[in-house]
Formats: structure tokens, C-alpha cells, sequence
């Protein structure tokens, strides 16, 4: 296997509005075990991003440790990356999206980086309605250190020493949802159809966006017994609804008059076609999206789709009140209050 | 009896109950002796307790100039917390004073014969003059301060001058405490034989200094050095540097225009988070810092090994308190030295900048992110709770309007576009500190992973031995570089003979005039050296090499500076003695003077055995 990727560009490439073909937001030959779903997402990132035609150095990609969290190397070569510490790549883009608000922030973790060690943290970057995209490349079971169960995998599934999970799993989209992410979708990496758009409207949508990608680990999890597996979710996937994205400037038909379908305006303009495949399902009820996923869980059922979505959202900078001047853009003279300010604060020291 | 007499030079201890406002009347005090010209120093002992706990405030006057703590018993003792009446009675030195709420009977047991007791009524005084249960409990505070000028003889117009001052804009609170004040000033007058034979006396012996605590100013000096990105954690003893910069931030970081802020704070669900948003301000090129004390030093190590190792700039100001563990949370020490100089897994060093007054802790602060943005690494203010908890005489702020941010090697797009290679890690000027770029920069030039794995000089992920070990000693090179930059130790030479020298750091500076004249009575001279950064000058191995004796003064169990000194310039540890301070309270000049002077005696029988 080469660990070189070729820089063959074929001349006849699609381009898209800025010029870029989807080579531009490859990255890195991925080191993953061949057919990990998470090379899958890699790929849906880079076609999203490339549709989205969103310039690949106006993106930071950040993550946690493990897995998933290697991803990011195997996408958008000319984007700034930053691999963390295990759990805690929510904070580092806290702090980076406080002090640049202008760029785009794609989160990559794993399902032990979030539900587990990282359990707190993915919390409080969804309370702090931090504007970015969130994803986790979820296989219920650590893979880097071989093959023990996270938090994420069903009570009775069993690792690869045969031992089963005795303890209720964490279902990180019921989570996102009670912690106020105003974006939550599950998704299947082996189903791209689906997954593109969402991370498409995802990345439009302004505040916190979550994606639970069901991502099988071909090592580790991917026996007929494994609800985890590509042949066991393939059999059980119920969708809520098929959703579509229409790019900004693209003429849009209102089908508003359709009971089956409905039309949502994310922040820049951009449009979220949802049809519905369930006529019970309606994208703006919390409390109803947390309740179906329950509820098909129960059934052996995996709910994916859009779950919820608040367009209306605000994120963090607009809550805070931040200059629209990115912070880390602010020179000395705005930032610097000079002597004279300084002999005033001295007196009230006297 | 024998009336204790002493003008100017005195300790005055108030014995409150937390939560009861008695902290800003308190304050007032120790103000109004600073405006009488006199140096005043002031240590707050509070328990770990929100409400009703004993808390005591310790005001030493000093015309000498010495303002550490004071060993000994006080002179007067403000006595007005029911709950601790027996022990304050005892603590008055005899021939001192005790004033006393006298609107209960104290039982005859409590009474000795060698202390002067001046009772006042003052709860029965409040009970006549205010119907609202709060206002009474805040006005006594106020009321004994007005009687303490009488005592004292403290002008009064200094004190209505302060309560104007600190009422600016709320003109509806200045008659009503004045008013309290006179109620204590008069019945004072009255009541006692006023003033007392220790009293103070305008002295025009303070200059342009001010009575600032560190916290304030290190909260200020993250404002003057443009920190825009905020993330932290809630911890005794380092709250209110947070605290502070947030209000400075409200007054002068608001657009006027629009009323955006031009900062950032986020308090954060942890330590580690707020250390990790730091770090991604930082990264992403905002001026980024945290705050916090022992515990949250702990839990941000994992992320200084990673600043550490990736070279991200990051401020992180340690107000250090007793430990270990949960320790005692309300009490100073310095005993995260070896914790910061270390901090991590693996081979890893941080660089520590120890101030020892507010004037450096601003200083610092403001200088840590230039540092830290030279350097591409964390800086770690080391202060603690004494130094930022207390008020302290400290020379004013100042501000070189010509100083322009350092922002170190960042490359921007132009910069780009002209070079021929990057690499985020290359050692291009030899002095170890590699160009970074920020995201967003450039479309298809200088983006980067950055990692707390393995790297190659172009970020990418290696396991190759030599690559790592070429990583690691550049980095070691980098910072023997750096230290050029951090500040130089300041070193007091008292004697030629250079026989016995004082080594110590921080908070403890507030000490050493005293511990140096007390020994210099005992036909001690010693010269001193403080430090005020971590990795060490070169200067500080000199002056431990040109001293027959040299004794390293800490505020911590274990000697913890002084096993750096030995581990860093291979010292033998027994070339240097220790002094060692760790109750809980602030070091006081005595202590190390008798410390120092018995080790001597030691010695000296040693060699004459």
C-alpha cells in the first residue's frame, strides 16, 4: 500500500465556483483499517465542503484523540488542523471560534472522545451554542487501543472478548438535543445520499450543529451480532425524513402547500428541503424527535435523518454581544487603553 | 499597669464575622493610614466559608517601612464577633488596647489585668439609630472605624474624604456613612481618654505609591496586554483576577460606537476547559489566558504538555494556596512551583514569571502575552493568595504608550506568498522558535496539523527517532534562548564580604527589608537575590557560587525552588540551606531572621566542634 498520494489532477475534473475540483479538499492518505466508515465521512466532509464551494482555508478542523479524530488529516489538506486531547477538542474550538468568528468550525470526535471522556465538555459546547459542526464517527467500540466497548454501544453488545456491555448506552443525539443543540441528525457512513446534504446544512446552519454518524468498525465491531454493524444497520435504519439542501441563489420553489414536504431557510440563506418519509415527524419539536428515537430504539430500530432544527438560532458571539471584528483581527490601539487611562485607575488606588 | 505606646509603627487586628460587610470598612481603615502619608499593609485570615465563620484582618502600620506580617500580638484589637471574643481577648499584647462591643456584659472570667478594655455599645448604638437589620449590621463596621480615628488620632477629614471617594456618583450613600462615622468618632471622644498612646502621625512617606491587591492587578495587566480570549474556571484564591479583568472589560473594551465587546470571557465547565479554550485562542491567534489555583493546576496539566509540545502561546496565571489536595483553599503558600516548572508527562518545562508586588503582577501579566507569543509557548504567573488576595503598598501601574505587542514569528498571506518553503516546525533563525501561521490565512499556503504527537519539521506525524530527539532538543534550545527575555532576578548587595546570601521569590519580598535589618542588628549582613522567572538566569548561579551561605526562603514544605536551583544549575543541595514557611499564613521578617541566624549558630558549632 502506498502511503504517497498520487498529485494527478485529471484535466476534465468538475469545477465548482471557486475554481476548486473535490481533489482540492481531499487531504492525507488515510491510515484507517480499509473500509472503516470513517473514511466514508472523510469523503462526505470533502463533497459537502466542495459543493458547498466554502474556500478549504476558511475551515478549521479540529478533534479529540482515537479513531475518528484522525479523520481530519484525511480531508481539507489546505485547512488548519488541530488534533487535541482525548475529549477535549470542544473546548479548544470554543476558544478558537471566540477568537476568530469568521471561520468555519468542523468537529470530528469519536464516540469514547465524546460520550465517555469527553462526555462534559461535548455538554458544554452545545450549551455555549457554539457555532459549528459537530460530528461523531460513532462504531460503538475503542479501536485504536483495540476493541473495548464505549459508552455508546447497547446494553447486551458484546466486545471482542465476548464480554457484553452490562450498563445503558448514551445516545448522543437524545443528549444533544436536552443540552440545546439547535442542529441534531443521525446519519449512516455508508449512506452518503443522506449524509452529504445534512453536513451540507449542518455546516450552514448558524450555532451548534450535531451529526451522529453511524460509522461500523470493519476490526472490531463489524460481526452479525453487532448492532454496530453494516449489515445490521442496513437492516434497521428507519429514516424520519429525507432531507435535500438548496444552495443560496438558487431558485427556490416554495412547497410550503405540500403536506409531505417543507422547506426550511437556514442563516445564509441556503434552503433545507425536507420530505417527509413519517407524517408524525415535524423538525421543530424537541421533545418529539427525543421520543421517537426512544421509541424506535425500543423496536431495534435506528431513527436517522434530520431530528431538529431551530433556524432561528442564535450562537454564542450574538449572545455574548462580540465585535463583528474577528477578536484575534483587533489591533493594540482598540485593545490597549494606554497611560493616561492607567493614571486614572491609579488614583482610585490611593 | 504599662499603657503600650508607640506612634506609627503598630498592629491593628479586626476580629469580624464573615459576610457581615466589615471587608470594605476594613479597608477604609488601612486607606485612610495611607493617605496620613504612613506605609500600611494589610492581610485578610478568612476562612473557607461563605457566612458566619470568625474572619480576622490584620493592618500593619509601619513608619520603617516594613509591611510583612508581623509575629507577636497585636496592639489593638477591634473585637466584634461574639464568637471568638475569648480567644481575641487573649491575643491583645499586653499593654494594648481592645475595643469591644460593650452592649453585652463581658462575663469577668474573660477579663485580664495587663490589656486596656474600651467598650463601646455599639450594636445598642445601631438598634437607636437604624430600624433595618442590615443597615445596622453594615453601619457598625463603619461606626468602629469612626472610633478608631478618634483612637488613633486619623484626620478625620481623610476618612470623610475616602467615603466621598468611594461613593463618587452615588452621592445618596456619602451622608448617611459619614454620619455612622461621627456616631463612632464622637462616642469615642466622649468615652475615652483619646487619643491613645499608640496613635499615628502624618508622615510624607508614601509618594505616588498605591494600595492595590495582585489579583486586581493582574487582571488589569491581561487588559493592557490585550488578552481578548478568556476561558476559566471558579477557584480560590485566583476568581477575582477574572473577576477584575471583566470589569476593567466592561469600562474600557465596549465599543462605544455600537456597544460590541472586544473580548471574550467564557467560564467554563472545568479547569481543563478553560485551560483548552486558552488554548484554542491562542492557536487561533487571540491573546488568550486562564486563571486558576492548585487544583486546577492539576487538572490543565494534560494541556500545558500539549501547549508545551505543539508550541501554542497561552497565558495561565496560578494564584497559589495551601495544598495538597483540596489543602486549605483560604490560606497562602507557594507550593506549585515544581507542579508549573514541570507540568505534564514526558519532558517538559514551562516558563514561570514570579511577581512580587502589584506593580509586577500587572507588569507581568502584560508581558506574559509577548512572551508567550515570542515564544509560542504557555507563560505561567506565578502568584498567590497573599500576594493576591491582600492589599499591598505597591509603586503605580505605568504603561509605555510606544510599546507595540510583540506578536512573534506569525507569517501572514504576503509573507507567504513570498516564501519558498514552510515548515511549522523548522528552525529557520537558530534560535529555536519556529513561524507559525494562523487558519484562514492563505488559500493554499501554510495550513498545518497541529498535534501533541510526534512531529517532523513540516507537522507531520513521525515516530522516527531522530526526528523526535531534533524536536525535543530544539525545543530545550528554545528555551535556553528565551531566557534572555524573562526578567532578571533583582539582586540587593549589602555586604562586600558576600559571605551569607538570600535567595527567595514572590510574595515573600514583602518580608525581607525586615528579616534583612534584623539580622543585620545581629551582625548578620546578608545580600539578596529574587527571582522572578523559571528557567533561571545565569545571574542567579553566579550569586549562589559567590556566597559561602546561601539560604533559599520558601513559602512551602519541601523547599521546592530551591531542589529546582539544585536540579537546573547542578547545585549540590547541600550547599544551601533552607527556610521554610508553610502554615499557612504569610512569612513574617522574624521568622526568617531567626531561621537564618540559627542555622548560622549551627554552623558555626560545627565548625568550631
Amino acid at each position: 500500500m502506498s502511503y504517497i498520494k498520487p498529485q494527478f489532477k485529471h484535466p476534465r475534473l468538475q469545477v465548482n465556483d471557486l475554481g476548486l475540483t473535490h481533489r482540492d479538499y481531499e487531504g492525507a492518505l488515510s491510515t484507517l483499517c480499509a473500509g472503516c466508515g470513517h473514511d466514508s465521512i472523510t469523503s462526505a466532509v470533502a463533497q459537502a465542503c466542495a459543493e458547498l464551494s466554502l474556500p478549504p482555508h476558511k475551515i478549521a478542523k479540529l478533534s479529540g484523540i482515537g479513531c475518528s479524530s484522525k479523520a481530519p488529516t484525511y480531508f481539507l489538506n489546505n485547512a488548519h488542523g488541530f488534533n487535541t486531547v482525548h475529549g477535549r477538542m470542544p473546548s479548544v474550538a470554543t476558544g478558537a471560534n471566540m477568537a476568530n468568528r469568521e471561520l468555519i468550525y468542523l468537529g470530528m470526535s469519536g464516540d469514547g472522545d465524546s460520550a465517555s471522556i469527553g462526555f462534559g465538555q461535548f455538554a458544554h459546547v452545545v450549551r455555549r451554542r457554539l457555532n459549528m459542526l459537530y460530528m461523531v464517527a460513532n462504531n460503538g467500540v475503542y479501536g485504536l487501543t483495540k476493541g473495548q466497548l464505549a459508552a455508546t454501544a447497547e446494553q447486551g453488545m458484546k466486545s471482542k472478548s465476548g464480554e457484553a456491555s452490562l450498563f445503558t448506552d448514551i445516545d448522543l443525539c437524545v443528549s444533544a438535543l436536552q443540552f440545546g443543540a439547535t442542529f441534531v441528525a443521525r446519519s449512516f457512513s455508508g449512506d452518503k445520499s443522506q449524509l452529504v446534504p445534512l453536513i451540507k446544512a449542518a455546516i450552514s446552519h448558524k450555532g451548534f450543529a450535531f451529526i451522529d454518524i453511524i460509522s461500523p468498525c470493519v476490526t472490531f465491531n463489524n460481526n452479525p451480532d453487532s448492532n454496530r454493524s453494516y449489515d445490521y444497520v442496513h437492516d434497521h435504519i428507519t429514516t424520519a425524513a429525507v432531507a435535500d439542501f438548496v444552495p443560496v441563489k438558487q431558485e427556490i420553489r416554495c412547497e410550503n402547500g405540500q403536506s409531505d414536504s417543507e422547506d426550511i431557510c437556514l442563516h445564509d440563506g441556503s434552503i433545507l428541503r425536507l420530505s417527509r418519509i413519517d407524517a408524525d415527524y415535524d423538525a421543530h419539536d424537541r421533545i418529539k424527535a427525543m421520543t421517537k428515537i426512544e421509541q424506535l430504539k425500543s423496536e431495534g430500530k435506528i431513527l436517522t435523518g434530520l431530528m431538529y432544527i431551530d433556524p432561528e438560532a442564535d450562537d454564542y458571539h450574538e449572545i455574548n454581544g462580540t465585535s463583528d471584528a474577528p477578536l484575534n483581527s483587533l489591533k493594540q490601539e482598540t485593545l490597549c487603553p494606554g497611560s493616561h487611562v492607567l493614571k486614572t485607575i491609579n488614583e482610585s488606588f490611593r | 499597669m504599662t499603657l503600650f505606646q508607640s506612634i506609627n509603627e503598630f498592629v491593628v487586628r479586626f476580629a469580624n464575622t464573615n459576610g457581615t460587610g466589615s471587608a470594605s470598612a476594613n479597608n477604609m481603615f488601612a486607606k485612610a493610614i495611607m493617605r496620613m502619608g504612613l506605609p500600611v499593609s494589610a492581610k485578610n485570615i478568612f476562612p473557607s466559608n461563605i457566612q458566619g465563620m470568625p474572619t480576622w484582618f490584620e493592618v500593619r502600620i509601619s513608619e520603617k517601612g516594613f509591611l510583612g506580617r508581623r509575629d507577636g500580638a497585636p496592639e489593638l484589637v477591634v473585637a466584634m464577633n461574639a464568637q471568638s471574643i475569648e480567644e481575641d481577648i487573649q491575643s491583645v499584647q499586653p499593654g494594648g488596647f481592645l475595643l469591644y462591643d460593650s452592649s453585652r456584659i463581658l462575663p469577668q472570667r474573660l477579663m485580664r489585668k495587663e490589656i486596656n478594655f474600651l467598650g463601646m455599645p455599639i450594636s445598642d448604638i445601631c438598634r437607636a439609630e437604624y430600624s433595618d437589620p442590615r443597615q445596622r449590621q453594615l453601619f457598625k463596621n463603619v461606626i468602629y472605624v469612626g472610633a478608631l480615628a478618634a483612637l488613633l488620632d486619623i484626620d478625620f477629614q481623610v476618612l470623610k474624604d475616602l467615603v466621598s471617594d468611594q461613593f463618587k456618583g452615588k452621592d445618596k450613600l456619602i451622608r448617611p456613612n459619614i454620619y455612622a462615622l461621627e456616631l463612632g468618632f464622637e462616642f469615642a471622644n466622649k468615652q475615652f481618654s483619646c487619643p491613645l498612646p499608640i496613635c499615628v502621625e502624618r508622615r510624607d512617606l508614601i509618594g505616588d505609591r498605591i494600595l492595590v491587591d495582585g489579583n486586581t492587578a493582574s487582571g488589569l495587566g491581561a487588559v493592557y496586554g490585550g488578552a481578548t480570549v478568556v476561558g476559566w474556571y471558579p477557584i480560590t484564591p485566583s476568581t477575582s483576577v477574572i473577576e477584575k479583568f471583566a470589569s476593567y472589560c466592561q469600562r474600557l473594551r465596549i465599543d462605544p460606537a455600537n456597544g460590541q465587546k472586544n473580548y471574550a470571557i467564557v467560564q467554563a465547565e472545568d479547569e481543563l476547559s478553560a485551560i483548552g479554550i486558552a488554548m484554542g485562542g491562542g492557536w487561533n491567534g487571540a491573546r488568550a489566558f486562564t486563571a486558576t489555583s492548585g487544583p486546577g493546576i492539576s487538572l490543565m496539566t494534560e494541556f500545558l504538555g500539549l501547549a508545551y509540545f505543539a508550541e501554542i502561546p497561552l497565558v495561565l496565571m496560578n494564584v497559589q494556596r495551601a495544598g495538597p489536595s483540596t489543602g486549605m483553599p483560604t490560606r497562602t503558600q507557594q507550593s506549585d512551583m515544581l507542579t508549573c516548572a514541570y507540568a505534564s508527562h514526558g519532558d517538559s518545562k514551562q516558563v514561570l514569571l514570579i511577581p512580587s508586588t502589584p506593580k509586577e503582577c500587572f507588569d507581568f501579566s502584560a508581558q506574559a502575552f509577548d512572551l508567550a507569543d515570542r515564544l509560542q509557548t504557555p507563560i505561567i504567573v506565578m502568584t498567590d493568595l497573599d500576594m493576591g488576595m491582600n492589599i499591598h503598598l505597591s509603586d503605580p501601574f505605568g504603561w509605555d504608550d510606544k510599546h507595540e505587542y510583540d506578536l512573534g514569528k506569525v507569517l501572514d498571506a504576503d509573507d507567504l506568498e513570498k516564501a519558498s518553503d514552510f515548515g511549522r516546525y523548522l528552525d529557520v533563525d537558530g534560535d529555536g522558535v519556529c513561524y507559525r501561521t494562523l487558519p484562514g490565512t492563505h488559500p493554499n499556503k501554510g495550513a498545518f496539523f497541529t498535534r501533541g504527537t510526534s512531529h517532523n519539521e513540516y507537522a507531520a506525524y513521525t515516530e522516527k527517532g531522530e526526528d523526535y530527539i531534533k524536536n525535543m532538543e530544539r525545543l530545550e534550545h528554545k528555551f535556553a534562548m528565551g531566557v534572555k527575555r524573562l526578567p532578571a532576578p533583582e539582586i540587593t548587595i549589602n555586604t562586600k564580604a558576600k559571605r551569607v546570601g538570600l535567595v527567595y521569590y514572590g510574595s515573600t519580598d514583602e518580608a525581607i527589608p525586615e528579616a534583612v535589618s534584623l539580622l543585620c542588628e545581629q551582625g548578620v549582613k546578608v545580600n539578596t537575590l529574587r527571582i522572578r522567572a523559571f528557567p533561571f538566569s545565569p545571574q542567579v548561579a553566579s550569586f549562589i557560587s559567590e556566597h559561602d551561605g546561601v539560604f533559599v526562603v520558601e513559602q512551602n514544605r519541601d523547599g521546592q525552588v530551591k531542589k529546582l536551583l539544585c536540579n537546573e544549575l547542578t547545585i549540590d543541595p547541600a550547599s544551601m540551606c533552607a527556610v521554610l514557611h508553610y502554615d499557612g499564613l504569610a512569612i513574617t521578617g522574624q521568622f526568617i531572621a531567626e531561621s537564618v541566624q540559627a542555622q548560622l549558630s549551627v554552623q558555626t558549632d560545627q565548625a568550631a566542634g
